[in-house]
């Protein structure tokens, strides 16, 4: 009999399982474990109370971002958050876990630097308190997010109990249009299969768009995956992988970094591997897209009009984009393009990489954000902003009249204080444009770098193709 | 280590909005800092429970007598979708919630309030329509029974409902076992697994190193 082929996720799952405790559930050994200043030290006094210590504080690594401010100097951090960063120090210092510091090269976002120190590997497990977690999977990593429950479980054990999940595969196929993005791509199948389309799946994106994408356009579409319900999104390792990674400081190097490419060779999905779903999306018929609501399944082409209720006939339906509309303050049936903005965030573990800085900066390039417009560039880590400054990207921006800040999440969560006010409206290239998530009652539309950027020069929501670069 | 959850008759309250995230739920300014454990009840669903004021707001279901008492939330498509944050379960909990029964919930969210001994029951659309609309019909009035052990729910209107639920996860809460622990009694399993997975993938195995900070 013909052995059916497996899939990565199967294939990844499989070498890590420690024991079986059910027909679907399994103890996963976990290779890595990223902290943050939100629930790190939480998470460590935790394991302190319960008399326990980290099992493995070398697979652990721990940064700053949620809390931070990103003014420079750090300059108003609240109390709390400064709390929080010391209790950081202390507790990973006491248990021997390394951490990026503030300043500090490798300190960032932490879905921005476990792949940027090649610490985010092919084939391996990787966990952290937070739900993008699942960025890593762009790398070909089986990563997703955790609470808190389960953060102590991996302090104190270094595995985890997970059920095993559905597989959706999420096929990309054809040549992307001019000023058509990653971001746009995955908001895209977002709005095709909606918020829930993933829930209880782990995604994986194939196809040519996705072959021909560099990694940190992957990171970005497997970063979205939470958003369509899926805590884990992934692609498989290739040939591009490999060259991001070479070289970094925590990947294998010499003998040993061909014998883990060799190994990684053999993950990608068999050819004949079935999937508990398939999703095929044409790319050339994507257009930039930006949200109209407060789900980010609520995207439309920036070319399109915002829904009109009086057109759904299901009052459920209807009801939520009443709903929608009121909190974002928008008429259905009004085009999007040309809807006023107050604000532009251009950061996040979404896109706060340096392509997406470059994307930015080339549509800022000479021109000048518009009057009563603020706009704020966060670099996603201390390497990608000092690359940003040897390329000359900050005074790209800081020309055009954007803020050029230190790297953290910042605007994307507002965590630390740094918010959109009371019913102003935001372009964001973060991932959530959820109900007050950039402040109370701020109105958030999510895009890509290029259109966030078009955006603050346009004073409105614009389209970037109509910006003649 | 979570109490144990075995049956529950209580009040109930409908809350059908589709899609409702875990920052709606919980705010994150309510979660920064390490000693929010017991702050967080009256701050579940802050920008629906309250009017930019910070009175109360009457249209919302959970200000309203008798769902003030709820311990079960019956809930739209996708709840609990969006950020890991264990703070939104918390708040709920810290609210007097115990169950919360849905067509679907956020991945994370559904393993947090196993986690926390909250029952997450997952029923088709139909049976969560049947029973918000028996439950409007008696204004609240009418108590929902949840048995974990017999796997059902009663409405009502009398209507008996079974649900699934993995066995490990139901047996888990009916005892209120603590993972930790019980996976701490497998941790030869686990070092034996670091060894040969050393063997087979040095690259994910760093050495261990003094206690420091790093920069890369």
């Amino acid at each position: 009999m013909k052995k059916t082929g497996r899939t990565m996720l199967a294939k990844i799952w499989d070498q890590h399982v420690i024991a079986r405790l059910s027909e679907d559930t399994d103890l996963l050994h976990i290779d890595r474990h990223l902290l943050h200043d939100l629930g790190g030290s939480r998470g460590l006094l935790d394991l302190k109370s319960k008399g326990l210590k980290v099992h493995n504080p070398e697979l652990t690594f721990a940064t700053p971002d949620h809390a931070i401010s990103t003014a420079h100097g750090r300059a108003g951090t609240s109390k709390i958050g400064q709390e929080l960063l010391a209790a950081l120090r202390v507790e990973t210092t006491a248990s021997g876990i390394a951490m990026f510091d503030v300043d500090q090269p490798g300190q960032g976002i932490v879905h921005v630097i476990g792949p940027e120190l090649g610490l985010s590997l092919p084939g391996a497990t990787i966990v952290c308190g937070d739900s993008h977690t699942c960025t890593h999977g762009g790398l070909g990593a089986l990563a997703f997010g955790i609470g808190s429950s389960e953060l102590t479980h991996v302090l104190a054990t270094q595995a985890l109990i997970q059920r095993r999940p559905k597989t959706l595969r999420a096929r990309f196929e054809g040549k992307l249009p001019l000023g058509v993005t990653a971001k746009d791509m995955i908001l895209a199948l977002i709005g095709h299969i909606g918020a829930a389309g993933g829930t209880g799946h782990a995604v994986e994106y194939a196809g040519s768009a996705i072959r021909e994408l560099p990694i940190e356009g992957r990171l970005t579409i497997c970063n979205l995956s939470i958003e369509l319900g899926a805590k884990i999104g992934m692609v498989a390792p290739d040939e591009t992988t490999f060259e991001f990674l070479r070289g970094r400081p925590y990947a294998p190097q010499g003998a040993l970094w061909e014998q883990a490419v060799k190994a990684w060779r053999e993950l990608p999905s068999d050819p004949d591997a079935v999937f508990d779903r398939e999703v095929v999306i044409d790319v050339t018929k994507i257009i930039p897209q930006v949200t109209w609501g407060i789900s980010p399944e609520h995207v439309i082409g920036v070319d399109g009009r915002i829904p009109d209720p009086k057109a759904v006939d299901d009052p459920a339906r209807r009801a939520a984009i009443e709903t929608a509309l009121d909190y974002m303050g928008l008429q259905g049936g009004a085009p999007i393009a040309g809807t006023p903005v107050d604000w532009v965030f251009i950061g996040s573990c979404t896109n706060s990489r340096l392509s997406d800085l470059r994307a930015a900066a080339e549509v800022a390039r000479g021109r000048k954000v518009a009057a009563g417009v603020r706009a704020w560039v966060v670099p996603g880590s201390e390497n990608v902003k000092r690359e940003a400054v040897a390329e000359g990207l900050d005074k790209i921006f800081t020309d055009a009249g954007f803020e050029w800040r230190e790297p953290g999440c910042s605007m994307c969560l507002a965590a630390n204080g740094e918010v959109v006010a009371p019913g102003q409206r935001s372009v964001s290239t973060s991932n959530r444009n959820f109900v007050g998530r950039q402040g109370p009652r701020a109105r958030t539309h999510l895009a890509s770098p290029a259109s966030a950027a078009a955006s603050a020069i346009a004073g409105a929501i614009a389209d970037v193709r109509m910006m003649g670069r | 280590m979570p109490k144990p959850f075995n049956t529950l008759t209580a009040t109930a309250a409908p809350i059908m909005r589709s899609n409702i995230d875990t920052d709606v739920i919980i705010r994150i300014e309510r979660l920064v800092g390490n000693s929010i454990r017991g702050t967080l009840g009256k701050w579940a669903f802050g920008s629906l429970r309250y009017l930019p004021d910070g009175s109360e707001n009457p249209d919302f279901i959970l200000n309203r007598e008798p769902y003030r008492q709820a311990e079960i939330l019956v809930t739209g498509p996708n709840f609990g979708c969006g950020s890991s944050r264990e703070g939104a379960v918390w708040s709920l909990q810290e609210m007097g919630i115990r169950a919360v029964i849905g067509s679907g919930f956020g991945d994370i969210f559904f393993a947090n309030c196993f986690q926390n001994g909250i029952l997450p029951v997952v029923v088709d659309k139909v049976v969560v329509d049947s029973l918000a609309a028996d439950i409007e019909a008696t204004q609240g009035a009418g108590k929902v029974s949840i048995d974990l052990e017999a796997q059902t729910i009663v409405s009502p209107s009398g209507a008996r409902h079974t649900f699934e639920i993995d066995p490990r996860r139901r047996e888990g809460l009916l005892k209120g076992l603590d993972e930790v622990a019980l996976t701490l009694q497998r941790d030869d399993e686990i070092r034996a697994f670091q060894a040969s997975d050393r063997a087979a993938r040095p690259w994910i195995h760093f050495a261990r190193t003094p206690a420091s900070r790093t920069s890369a």
